[in-house]
């Protein structure tokens, strides 16, 4: 791995981000009576996208915009061309990774698949909402304004086809609800508001969220670890792992995804509980086994659709070594045009030789042959055994390389330290399947408890 | 449960009869109190002071999201040392706090039964790439 690339300089970066920003400062104030500030943002946002193809739909949503005078489609070009300003950043960033890593990159499928346009009025709901809040802005938000992405959610949930929406709608709902009135709040998360609003607004249009499973792959599955995601009302275990296919080509990196939405009380343990029925690899994890695909379907950005029946779980395989031995020859996946923002960058990388150093209550760097890497210890789940600490004593970390806020950070997946002269391996996902652990069994008998008594209630309360 | 709108509110479970639950609350500085059931009578305990649900719910906050952090939000002082359920309980009836209005409990009833029906829909595998926004986090939110 070559570290020292981590902290070049990565061409015109500094640039696409002042005009990402310049936009999204105007969403602080609104559009509704857009001041001269706010149409400097959007004129320096239409002046970045003028050799592309939205050269011609972005200035004149700009000049609406800044006239107070925007409908949705204005909006939307608005909120195209940020994305591909991101889509740039997440580009650059990327080849930056792979020139890092040294992996091979693998070709993208282009086969095309029938359009599924699902939820054609909630969406255009959704749409309503986004751009109702882009007018007040967020610091015009109040409690009546947020509430109307209620209904919108709770029509597209039902749907599966709908998830990613509904998901992504009610996060960004309940963040906003916690800090109504806008009038009031100290601090606006501008970047983060805006990247929220803008995917949001994109998913609302037909095919944009379209992850055909276009393919099926068969082979030995070797799982690396396990990445948690979560707000209040959802769940996302996303399992990274090498694909060795059984026909002989190349190993191919991987993700294997199960998501669901939750009571905001269901937390910790309860979270692996949610989550188990429904994917037996989150099981075969928690040993440290691997497992054997026949036909799984997966879309061309590497990510299974996982289905039970057609996996079955096999002989133990330790990640380290999968990862010392097949992760540096494994190609790594494409990403969907749509969904390209640096947020999105979750690379796994094995990382070794280094020391570990922590500045009192400071954040935790691994100096790697001389080059500091900052090391995202918060981002491990509330269920598991792998420690701030922990992370510290180690001698070799399995993690996701990520970017953000400016520099790019590593997020332990798991990590080798000694004990008694011994190499033990701590997995961030080794509660996946559950565990024997005492302070882990602890947890998971709280959280079987605590969704029993919520599944009793609901039994009572909806159904009167 | 939640910190939210200048309140500690939240659905406690009643502790006699399971098809019903109070929708209790503290607001934050005056500590004014209320507390309801779901079709919105009033908590035959809470007159004056603080009935048990309410006491159930500071303790729950305190397990959630530490002692510090609701005193702090409550702008409750606990004298001395690390605050806990308890000296919170005490420090804010000490004050003789108000009843306080119980119109804020029809949306959050309503919010967290929308939140119960969650569990009943079904997992799904299909990749959820906008979570990547939502990292899960060691100290509870």
């Amino acid at each position: 791995m070559r570290t020292d690339l981590l902290t070049d300089p990565v061409d015109g970066l500094d640039e696409a981000l002042a005009a990402v920003d310049a936009f999204d400062r105007v969403l602080v104030a609104g559009l509704l009576r857009p001041q001269p500030a706010q149409a400097a943002g959007l004129a320096a946002l239409a002046h970045f996208v003028a050799g592309t193809p939205l050269a011609s739909l972005v200035p004149e949503a700009a000049d609406k915009a800044a006239a107070g005078a925007a409908g949705e489609d204005h909006l939307v070009a608005l909120a195209a061309a940020r994305t591909a300003l991101m889509g740039s950043v997440h580009d650059a960033l990327t080849d930056r990774v792979a020139d890092v890593t040294g992996r091979p990159r693998a070709e993208r499928s282009t086969r095309d698949t029938p359009a599924d346009a699902p939820g054609a009025n909630v969406l255009a709901a959704a749409r309503a909402w986004l751009c109702d809040l882009a007018r007040a802005g967020w610091q015009g938000i109040d409690h009546e304004l947020v509430a109307g992405a209620g209904p919108v959610v709770s029509a597209m949930l039902p749907d599966p086809r709908l998830r990613r929406q509904a998901t992504l709608l009610d996060g960004f709902a309940a963040e906003l609800a916690a800090s109504c009135p806008g009038a009031t709040l100290e601090h606006v998360p501008v970047r983060r508001w805006a990247d929220l609003w803008t995917r949001a607004l994109l998913l609302t249009l037909p095919g944009a969220a379209r992850t055909p499973a276009a393919d099926t792959v068969t082979g030995r599955l070797l799982p690396l670890g396990v990445d948690v995601q979560e707000h209040a009302t959802a769940v996302q275990a996303q399992v990274h792992a090498v694909l060795e296919p059984s026909d002989g080509s190349a190993p191919r990196l991987v993700r294997a995804a199960v998501s669901a939405p939750k009571p905001d009380t269901v937390v910790g343990a309860g979270l692996w509980q949610l989550l188990r029925p429904r994917m037996s690899l989150l099981g075969a994890v928690g040993e440290g086994r691997a497992v054997e695909l026949d036909a799984m379907p997966v879309t061309a950005e590497g990510d299974l659709v996982w289905d039970d029946e057609r996996a079955r779980t096999g002989e133990f395989a330790d990640p380290f070594a999968t990862a010392r031995v097949i992760l540096s020859t494994a190609t790594d996946p494409e990403t969907a045009p749509l969904d390209r923002h640096p947020v999105g960058i979750a690379v796994p990388v094995l990382v070794e030789g280094y020391t570990a150093e922590r500045e009192d209550d400071g954040p935790l760097t691994f100096t790697v042959a001389g080059h500091r890497l900052a090391v995202d210890t918060a981002r491990v789940p509330a269920a598991s055994p792998l420690s701030p600490e922990t992370v510290a004593a180690s001698g070799a970390c399995l993690g996701l390389l990520r970017w953000d806020a400016g520099e790019f950070v590593l997020q332990p997946l798991a990590v080798e330290t000694t004990v008694r002269k011994k190499t033990v391996a701590v997995h961030a996902g080794a509660w996946a399947g559950g565990t024997t652990d005492k302070v882990g069994a602890r947890a998971e008998k709280a959280a079987t408890d605590s969704v029993a008594v919520l599944r009793e209630r609901a039994g009572k309360l909806l159904r009167k | 449960m939640e910190l939210a709108d200048g309140r500690l509110q939240g659905v406690v479970s009643s502790g006699s009869d399971i098809g019903r639950v109070y929708v209790s609350s503290i607001a934050a500085e005056s500590y004014a109190f209320a507390c309801s059931t779901n079709n919105n009578r009033p908590c035959g305990g809470a007159r004056g002071t603080f009935c048990n649900h309410i006491r159930a719910l500071v303790g729950e906050a305190v397990l959630q999201y530490g002692a510090e952090r609701v005193a702090r939000y409550l702008k409750a002082e606990t004298p001395g040392g690390e605050p806990d359920a308890e000296a919170l309980v005490s420090v804010m009836t000490g004050t003789r706090p108000e009843q306080g209005d119980a119109s804020a409990a029809a949306p959050v009833f309503s919010r967290f039964l929308r939140h119960l029906a969650y569990l009943e829909l079904e997992p799904t595998t299909a990749p959820l790439p906008e979570m990547q926004w939502f990292p899960a986090t060691r100290t509870a939110a």
